[in-house]
């Protein structure tokens, strides 16, 4: 039933065979088929700007005020590629390697393959793009390492890189708006997806100044609506990104692939008190040169100054010494999570591990220090009120990246045909764990260089003229469903609102559901999900009504859509019993306490198909490595 | 901590706006300006009312959606800072907060907070980028740009677009956005060659919208969290000028 459509040949042939073979739509026919674009982030940009450059009618939807402010925006540290400027060894081979490993092999080789050749033009692309990327004195790009891998592959523009990445994508999507090839709709929330006979041809819309919904017909359909960390509610994540988009279609038949794996990051900052709506990340590029440490002694009540070196347990460094500080993420952070949780964490809720300059200021001076990494101190600073350069920062693993998403094929086609799912909301590229600098990669490689190419072959061969009438009564029916949720939703009247229910949610996520797991905790977060999914049917309180701005109604559609979420990442986190990547089971550990995976069972992609009311069908996507040997994941 | 506000409501563009006044006394000190909005919004909506409507998306700083007026500054009483990374810490108990959106003819109020700046989208719409199609890039290193030369247009490429220099002129110009943005592409040798059409075309859209003319107060730099400099106004002009004397 899965097929995963890889192209024959090896591996480094089969993206190029793949190009020589797709089926093309003649320039002057293009303009005849409708592309609908859900998202503005660095996927969704880049794939309308890069759709309407081939003169395809392309539509955009976004619920932000402007395309400039997905949540792209706010990646810091830099994006991947293997170029070998540093003649350090990298290649295109390296790479993948790399990128598969850091994945714990839990992803196609194919598609990573791709991901990693594809990179090389997108940093040519974005260079012309005006990315001003940070150069050497000479004039070239300058690059730095990033965490789980040996070489330095990363790219970087200051601790702005998302930022400056998603501005190349938003102005050629204006550009492209400027000259009518594509309309932009801001401040619409898609709601749902419209389907005739299991193809995607539409979306219903809702717009958020007035409430109007209203129904758009496409030929394909692209969601690029990012990941779904927010639903631990303390998460890196913008207020407003959420799982709504890739949930309609899952519920209208596409496919959720490991939702389980979601990425807790090593340096976000501590949560500081219950108040709290985010946790802000700080970029991992600061662990080239901090020091993560925790003191020996537990509850130390000393300052971090006053702790003398022999008394401070550099833990990483202890335990992965040829990766130390650099060590990959899921291991990062479960380090921290050891520590914090063996009485060791620092910080008023004892909850942080420090993160140390000293030693590099000593070695390469504080103003290099400060060149490096000015706006994170800064930053960091504005956030907690603590100067950097006198005191190591406290730092705290976080709710971060999906790895899980919508299954695609390589075509980056979910099992609806005509439905695409490009960058984080799909599962594609990163197996079980992200490496630092590749998200921004991905979207990117999804949206200018993929997907132009497996949408028009789609496309090229779908027939062009269409008896609406299907579509036009599913469009009808569609809608309709969305009234009636909303009104059903604005009724309940309790005296709970959304982001109550949406804490609690998080909360049981982070204790029985995050960065560990184990299956007696898990069956308990199920029944507590359960309840309050009960809890939220009668006791939701929404103000104000449908037909105006109301953020409130927003919110709660979206929390709406994580509690039905949330019990699936539970039953993906109870069926795979093996740790693997950030999926850590305290069943399936080694005896060093080191992620225990289980290739003979679970080597495979989890694919679940939605059967209403918290019932899911788990499908079975065998992944075979036909190029690489699996090995057991070694940072030490 | 406690603190006394003042608090813009303002039910559509239409509808006549006023000042509504709340006394919290519950507030931590590390809680940001959008996490007591939350706060209060969760109170008002328990109470039966209407909660204020405002925009804060990434609240660290980089999205741009966020922005009020606190007391008269722009964003925040603490300088070159967004209103999300402001924190009750910067107040003293029991202050006296008035809390406005940023008022332009250019920025009409939605609701409460938010205003609408698609007008800065339009000045992007009408100039602001690098005509590149995906596929036609050389090489990354083919065009060597000077580390001096790239981190000056990195600055004039870090505007986050929150508007804020608007709110803060007199004349509710855009002139710092708008040249920021001029400068960024212009100085580089990729966006060299639209550099006199993008001068020209922005400058247009600029005045199209109703933002007002600069005055060279300086007033929108020192308001700018990413720090963006006047000099980027001043390189405009000259290119404008440039392309005036041209015709």
């Amino acid at each position: 039933m899965l097929h995963a459509k890889i192209p024959e040949g090896l591996l480094q042939d089969k993206w190029s065979n793949y190009k020589a073979q797709a089926a093309l739509i003649s320039p002057a026919n293009r303009r005849n088929y409708k592309i609908i674009v859900v998202g503005t982030g660095l996927a969704g940009a880049s794939a309308a700007a890069s759709l309407a450059e081939l003169g395809f009618a392309v539509e955009v939807f976004t619920f932000h005020d402007s395309a400039r402010r997905a949540h792209s925006v706010a990646a810091q540290g830099g994006v991947n590629a293997a170029k070998n400027y540093k003649n350090d060894g990298d290649s295109i081979w390296r790479m993948f390697y790399d990128t598969l490993k850091g994945g714990d092999f839990r992803a196609r080789e194919a598609n990573v393959y791709r991901l990693a050749e594809c990179s090389e033009a997108l940093i040519n692309h974005a260079v012309a793009q005006g990315v001003p990327f940070a150069r050497e004195y000479s004039g070239y790009l300058s690059n730095r390492s990033f965490g789980g891998v040996q070489v330095s592959r990363t790219f970087y523009a200051r601790g702005q890189t998302g930022q400056q990445l998603l501005l190349g994508a938003y102005q050629a999507l204006l550009k492209q708006q400027a000259g009518h090839q594509l309309q932009l709709h801001t401040r619409h929330e898609m709601l749902d997806v419209i389907t005739v006979n299991g193809q995607a041809q539409g979306i219903v819309a809702r717009n958020l100044d007035t409430g109007e919904m209203s129904t758009h017909p496409c030929d394909a359909l692209i969601l690029a609506t990012g990941g779904y960390g927010k639903i631990y509610y303390l998460s890196t994540l913008a207020m407003n990104c959420n799982a709504s988009a890739i949930w309609r279609a899952h519920r209208k038949g596409a496919f959720m692939a490991c939702p389980s794996f979601t990425q807790f990051h090593p340096t976000s900052l501590p949560q500081l008190g219950n108040y709290q709506s985010k946790l802000t990340l700080m970029s991992e590029s600061l662990r080239n040169d901090g020091r993560i440490w925790v003191p020996k002694l537990p509850n130390e009540q000393r300052l971090a100054k006053d702790i003398p070196e022999e008394e401070r347990d550099y833990y990483l460094e202890r335990r992965y010494p040829s990766f130390g500080n650099l060590a990959p993420r899921d291991i990062a952070s479960r380090a921290a999570k050891e520590r914090i949780d063996a009485g060791f964490g620092v910080g008023p809720m004892k909850n942080a591990v420090y993160l140390d300059f000293k030693d590099a200021m000593q070695r390469d001076g504080k103003k290099t220090i400060a060149q490096r990494y000015g706006n994170l101190f800064d930053m960091y600073q504005k956030i907690t009120g603590i100067n950097a350069y006198n005191e190591p920062m406290m730092i705290a693993p976080a709710a971060h990246f999906s790895m899980g998403g919508l299954w695609v094929d390589y075509n980056l086609m979910s099992n609806l045909p005509g439905l695409f799912v490009l960058g984080e909301a799909n599962f594609a590229d990163h197996g079980a764990n992200r490496l630092g600098a590749n998200s921004l990669l991905q979207a990117c490689v999804d949206g200018y260089f993929i997907s132009p190419i497996t949408v028009m072959d789609y496309l090229a061969k779908q027939p062009i003229q269409k008896d609406k009438t299907q579509y036009l009564a599913a469009a009808e029916k569609a809608k309709q469903e969305v009234r009636v949720q909303i009104e059903q939703l604005l009724q309940i009247q309790g005296d709970t609102t959304a982001e109550e229910f949406h804490k609690e949610l998080g909360n049981i996520l982070y204790k029985k559901c995050g960065l560990s797991r184990n299956q007696r905790d898990m069956e308990l977060a199920k029944e507590e999900i359960l309840a309050l999914q009960l809890r939220f049917k009668t006791k939701l309180l929404i103000p104000g009504k449908e037909s105006e701005i109301n953020f409130e109604l927003e919110k709660a559609m979206r929390v709406n859509d994580y509690l039905e979420m949330a019990i699936l990442i539970v039953e993906d986190a109870l069926q795979r019993e093996e740790s693997c990547g950030a999926h850590f089971r305290e069943e399936y550990q080694t005896q060093e306490g080191e992620a225990q995976r289980n290739d003979e069972n679970f080597a495979y992609i989890s694919a679940w198909e939605f059967k209403g009311n918290n019932v899911f069908q788990l499908h079975k996507e065998a992944l075979q490595f036909n190029f690489v040997t699996l090995k057991n994941r070694s940072y030490k | 901590m406690k603190l006394d506000l003042h608090i813009w409501r303002q039910a559509s563009f239409q509808a006549k706006g006023y000042f509504e006044h709340f006394a919290l006394d519950d507030l931590d000190e590390h809680m940001s300006v959008p996490e007591m909005l939350d706060h209060l919004n969760t109170q008002i909506i328990k109470s039966g009312g209407q909660p204020i409507a405002f925009e804060s998306d990434c609240r660290e700083g980089i999205c741009g959606q966020c922005g009020f007026v606190i007391n008269g500054n722009v964003h925040s009483p603490v300088a070159g800072t967004t209103t999300c990374q402001t924190h009750l810490r910067s107040f003293t108990n029991a202050q006296t907060l008035y809390i406005e959106p940023f008022r332009a003819a250019a920025f009409p109020i939605k609701k409460d907070l938010m205003v609408d700046r698609s007008a800065l989208d339009r000045i992007i719409q009408a100039g602001g980028y690098i005509g590149v199609h995906t596929g036609m890039a050389p090489e990354a290193n083919t065009h060597l740009i000077a580390h001096n030369l790239a981190e000056k247009a990195f600055d004039a490429a870090a505007c986050i677009g929150c508007g804020a220099c608007v709110a803060t002129c007199k004349n509710a110009s855009a002139m710092l956005f708008t040249s920021a943005k001029i400068n960024h592409l212009s100085l580089l040798p990729q966006g060299a060659p639209e550099e006199q059409a993008r001068v020209t075309n922005m400058i247009q859209q600029m005045d199209e919208e109703g933002f007002g003319a600069c005055s060279n107060t300086g007033a929108c730099e020192v308001v700018c969290p990413q720090g963006i400099s006047i000099t980027n106004i001043a390189d405009t002009n000259r290119t404008w000028f440039k392309k005036q004397i041209s015709n």
